[in-house]
């Protein structure tokens, strides 16, 4: 089928099934499906820009299903989603005009193809350390699945770098009861949303893979509270993301569109099966997808070979 | 045993979702996607701004009425399954 906005040739099932694995994905890990769906979009031979813009687009259809799930199962903070949208919409308004830049100069392709293998190693690297490093503290209910009607209860080894942030005293202070935070600097949140939305109006999608990690570790947010809110916030954040991107030409709808179809199914099913693994458990499933996401886009630049 | 038989029940409702799921996107796909394609480009070289609005509208659209489409399957599926 050929997408004529993008200009680029692919076949619709092809779309329609990474849909599905990056709905599943999405739903269970909190995370827009960036990770996969950007470097599959690059991989059949769209355009950097239009990946970008594409897969923002893309996020929001899938987003309002999933966090609607989430907030059904009471995992999202409203309160902190807020808050971070507002930082997110400058961060993405940033990363777009840093990839308005470089299409200017002709080399969006490279630069931001090389800056996600970086991202992606790196994130999926940190992911392994840290959930390899829970599971040997052997706390118990670590890595045990939630018991029915008891509190889920959410362990990191990294615990100890939130409580140094949340101890961060720069006014106005807030306190975000459902996240069970007692007191954080605005500034805190404000600089770790705006930072995901840099990224995500560079390098597109949601930017889970940064921002979750960051409202785990950094923010102290329990995991399954960090996967609902996050998803909020996306869709606030991707929805002026893909705006944006559309006023400047970087989003081909159609490929959204069909994507979507299989990610709406996918995202219902992987937010069903956050009922059943906890904390540890869902970011170590979690480190293998962006190392796959960045052996695909750099299969694409090595070869120049689309499928 | 018990246990095993709602695994495979929750497991054949799952299959059939996703069947009646695949045949409702692939007439979507024909019936409504495939002619979009001249439309959208038609705006996007016109009107960025139009097409910022349309493009965005129509994913949220899709979203929140797909959403409601494997809602009312899963709720359809289920209480025949009761």
């Amino acid at each position: 089928m050929d997408f004529l906005i993008s200009g680029t040739h692919i076949n619709p099932v092809f779309l329609i099934v990474i849909g599905f694995i990056i709905g599943i994905c999405g739903g269970f890990f909190g995370v827009g499906g960036s990770f996969l769906a950007g470097p599959a979009l690059f991989a059949f031979g769209v355009p950097m820009n239009f990946v970008v813009g594409t897969d923002l687009a893309h996020i929001v259809g899938k987003s309002i299903v999933a966090a609607k799930k989430h907030r059904a199962l009471g995992n999202v903070d409203i309160k902190l989603g807020l808050i971070m949208a507002s930082a997110t919409i400058v961060g993405v308004e940033t990363g777009a005009q840093i990839i308005q830049q470089l299409k200017r100069h002709k080399n969006v392709d490279m630069v931001v193809a090389i800056a996600f293998i970086i991202v992606l190693v790196g994130i999926s690297s940190f992911i392994a350390w840290e959930s390899w490093q829970t599971m040997k503290m052997g706390k118990k209910g670590a890595t045990k699945a939630p018991v029915p009607g008891k509190p889920k209860r959410d362990h990191s080894a990294l615990a100890y770098i939130a409580k140094k942030f949340q101890r961060f005293h720069f006014p106005p202070m807030i306190s975000l009861p459902n996240s069970g935070i007692k007191e954080i600097s605005l500034w805190t949140i404000l600089v770790v949303a705006y930072i995901g939305g840099v990224f995500s109006g560079f390098l597109g999608g949601g930017a889970g893979y940064i921002r979750m990690p960051a409202l785990v570790y950094i923010l102290g947010v329990p995991t399954h509270v960090a996967v609902g809110t996050d998803l909020f916030e996306v869709v606030i954040s991707a929805s002026y993301g893909t705006f944006t991107h559309a006023l400047k030409g970087n989003v081909d709808i159609l490929i959204a569109l069909v994507m979507h179809t299989g990610a709406a199914i996918g995202a219902q099913i992987g937010a069903t099966l956050t009922q059943y693994f906890h904390g540890a458990r869902i970011r170590l499933a979690f480190v293998p997808l962006p190392l796959l996401g960045a052996g695909l886009i750099l299969y694409s630049l090595m070869t120049g070979h689309h499928f | 045993m018990a246990s095993r038989s709602k695994k495979s029940a929750s497991l054949t409702s799952f299959l059939v979702e996703l069947g009646v799921y695949a045949v409702f996107v692939f007439a979507y796909f024909f019936l409504v996607l495939h002619f979009l394609g001249g439309w959208l480009k038609h705006i996007f070289d016109q009107n960025k701004t139009t097409y910022a609005f349309v493009a965005l509208g129509l994913i949220i659209v899709q979203g929140v009425g797909l959403e409601i489409l494997t809602t009312a399957l899963l709720r359809v599926i289920r209480s025949r399954e009761r």
